[in-house]
């Protein structure tokens, strides 16, 4: 059965178009409007695969536009949907970290991709994706290229909050600290939230790396250290949930 | 419309009319929105609705009579602080807790933002001049159940007289005797107050009168044991937070009233959501009017609540005053024990309330438990471990949330809600 799965992310929509295998995917920016970007990247993704949109037998919409896609032949969330998709991907994955523009996930994979728990930031954007890019534009950077720090010392950033983080980095430069200790510094406190967050739900093992801030070298480095681990990594770690999402149409 | 005589008694209050306006306006779509547009409502909420709809009005209204036939009104933040002695001496009660964020940026003038919403609402309606509630009571009556309040009380002080009473935070008989005393100082505050000494037998008839409230709102819960559960935790939460303001006489009649209608949809199987509907527990922190938020999202996204583990819950009705005391020096003591009996995260240890979840998820056959509590409240954020690791063992499902009265985090609050729900499959 054709299917397809739409994630309208914060900052990305993504879709994918699945039978058996992932036929083709696509990704937009969600812009102002989640419907029209649902809409838009499930045509591309579609057009891409060379397939007609009346061929597509189900729809499933997740992400947190999911509500307003008009296309989709039912909703589900995000975090089912990362655990479904990166269980197909990477078959062996026990917890997904995902870590998206307003928020980051752990979820808890059991046999057959379903949810054993999950957790996720609260009332806050510290750790998330969001926090990075508010973060890097104070330094006049963008997360599409961003230069690798490598292995140097990270400095110490004494807090995980959006605010006082800018303000911090700030202070940072005007002490003439090297950009790439500030780099380090950011993406390990990232790196540290997250691993917390993920602690919440006890045994860490096998864990899966998703979202945008995935493709980021000194990233997924940052994450292997907080969390004592290796971490595995998709080839696209971007449309995992739009993945997962189609997987779910698969079973209507 | 607003009568032109409510207009005039809230200026008499002291209130601010043009801010107290702009408070009010949206009440009546959210009203509309949550209430009035579910499905299925059992006929007897008509009450509760005409209730709601004259919060700020006809009930008000009653206390100024109230007063100007000779009685007093307290406003009282706790379900520790005994109703009974109030009662007793002639007084009419009145739970301010509040859940509105209108007031929140008021009190930020004063407080910390990183102060738990509840204790910046309750204080920013005192500043903002816009609850008539708060206008209408000659006293106020705190406690020492957090340390936010405690020191809030102080500042609560200068806008009108603040009496606290200290609640201990454990409960062994060092304490207990300490409560007991606290109890009986409270005792003689009010009788100075009212200028009315409490008899053995004014004391009997506002334990029997509030013992009576309890029952019925344990009667409307025990409805809710029942699948298909016969009304939504949405209608069940106002109820609740109605049983603060208003007429306990009138509220006890018109509960069982409901309780009737529910116990004939009961007999025929019939349930406001259908048979299987995934079955929530909630628990944590006080939800008071018009704090609505968690159970319109669970109630929307497919589930029904069937009980709360709050204030706004089982901990305001579930224990008794023993009746069966003849001496007012018996009497006080029931009183007091009462409270004693009440598992409130503000003691340690509070095994008690971890053994309460579990009991509640058996009697109301919850599929799984929200632990919810507000922003910056240390006491409940901390023991969600304990709880947590305890529902865990017992193999019930737990999502813990942590929010506001603001509406901002609803849509990342449905998605974590959905997911929980998915995950109950």
């Amino acid at each position: 059965m054709l299917t397809a799965g739409i994630d309208v992310g914060s900052t990305a929509a993504k879709a994918v178009i699945f039978e058996g295998g992932i036929l083709n995917w696509a990704v937009e920016p969600t812009g102002w409007s989640p419907r029209e970007a649902g809409r838009k990247v499930l045509a591309r993704a579609a057009a891409t695969a060379g397939v007609r949109p009346d061929q597509i037998a189900r729809v499933v919409g997740t992400g947190y536009g999911r509500m307003t896609l008009d296309c989709a032949d039912k909703v589900v969330t995000e975090i089912s949907c990362l655990a479904r998709g990166a269980s197909f991907a990477l078959p062996d994955t026990r917890m997904v970290i995902d870590i998206g523009g307003q928020d980051s996930k752990a979820v808890l994979i059991e046999s057959g991709g379903r949810v054993g728990n999950f957790a996720m930031n609260d009332k806050c954007a510290a750790g998330t994706g969001r926090f990075l890019q508010v973060t890097l534009n104070s330094l006049g950077l963008d997360l599409g290229a961003l230069p690798d720090p490598g292995d140097v010392e990270p400095v110490r950033l004494n807090s995980t909050c959006t605010v006082f983080a800018e303000s911090e980095v700030i202070g940072l430069l005007a002490r003439e600290v090297p950009l790439d200790r500030i780099l380090a510094g950011l993406f390990k406190a990232i790196a540290e939230r997250t691993a917390a967050l993920a602690g919440r739900l006890g045994a860490v093992e096998r864990v899966t790396f998703t979202g945008g801030v995935a493709r980021v070298p000194a990233m997924q480095r940052a994450l292997v250290r907080a969390l004592g681990l290796p971490v595995a990594v998709p080839e696209e770690p971007l449309i995992i949930g739009a993945l997962g999402a189609a997987l779910i149409a698969s079973t209507l | 419309m607003v009568s032109e005589d409510y207009r005039v008694m809230w200026q008499e209050l002291g209130m601010d009319l043009d801010k107290h306006d702009e408070f009010l306006a949206p009440v009546p779509q959210l009203y509309h929105d949550l209430f009035l547009a579910q499905g299925n409502r059992p006929a007897s909420m008509e009450y509760f609705d005409f209730v709601m709809s004259e919060v700020h009005g006809l009930r008000v209204k009653e206390l100024v009579e109230f007063k100007q036939a000779g009685g007093f009104v307290a406003g009282t933040f706790c379900v520790y602080v005994p109703d009974e002695l109030v009662l007793a001496a002639g007084g009419a009660v009145i739970g301010l807790c509040a859940g509105a964020q209108y007031p929140i940026p008021a009190a930020e003038k004063i407080l910390p933002r990183s102060t738990c919403p509840l204790i910046k609402a309750s204080l920013g309606f005192r500043l903002e001049r816009i609850c008539p509630y708060a206008q209408v009571s000659d006293f106020l009556v705190g406690e020492t159940t957090c340390d936010g309040k405690k020191k809030m009380w102080e500042i609560m002080n200068d806008y009108g007289p603040t009496y606290v009473m200290e609640l201990p935070q454990r409960k062994d008989e060092v304490d207990r005797e300490l409560w007991q005393a606290e109890v009986r100082r409270f005792k003689d505050y009010v009788e100075g107050q009212s200028g009315r000494a409490i008899t053995p037998d004014t004391l009997a008839g506002a334990i029997r009168l509030v013992n009576e409230k309890r029952r019925a709102l344990q009667r409307l819960y025990d409805c809710r044991k029942h699948d298909p559960a016969p009304i939504s935790g949405k209608d069940v939460l106002l109820i609740s937070q109605l049983a603060f303001f208003d007429d306990p006489q009138r509220f006890v009649a018109q509960t069982i009233n409901l309780c009737q209608e529910l116990e004939g949809r009961i007999e025929r199987g019939e349930g406001v959501v259908p048979a299987g509907t995934p079955r929530i527990l909630v628990t944590g922190t006080p939800m008071p009017l018009p704090h609505w938020k968690l159970h319109h999202i669970i109630e929307t996204s497919g589930a029904v609540v069937v009980c709360e583990e709050t204030c706004t819950g089982t901990r305001y009705f579930e224990t008794l005053v023993a009746d069966d005391a003849s001496t007012l020096d018996a009497q006080l003591e029931a009183v007091a024990g009462r409270a004693m009996q009440i598992n409130c995260a503000c003691f340690t240890p509070n095994d008690g309330r971890i053994n309460d979840i579990l009991r509640l998820v058996r009697e109301y056959r919850a599929d799984g438990v929200i632990y919810y509590n507000l922003q910056f409240c240390q006491t409940y954020s901390i023991e969600h471990y304990l709880v947590e690791k305890a529902l865990q063992q017992a193999g019930v499902p737990v999502l813990h949330i942590e929010s506001d009265f603001s509406e901002e985090d609803t849509a990342q609050l449905a998605t974590r809600v959905q997911a929980f729900l998915e995950m109950l499959g």
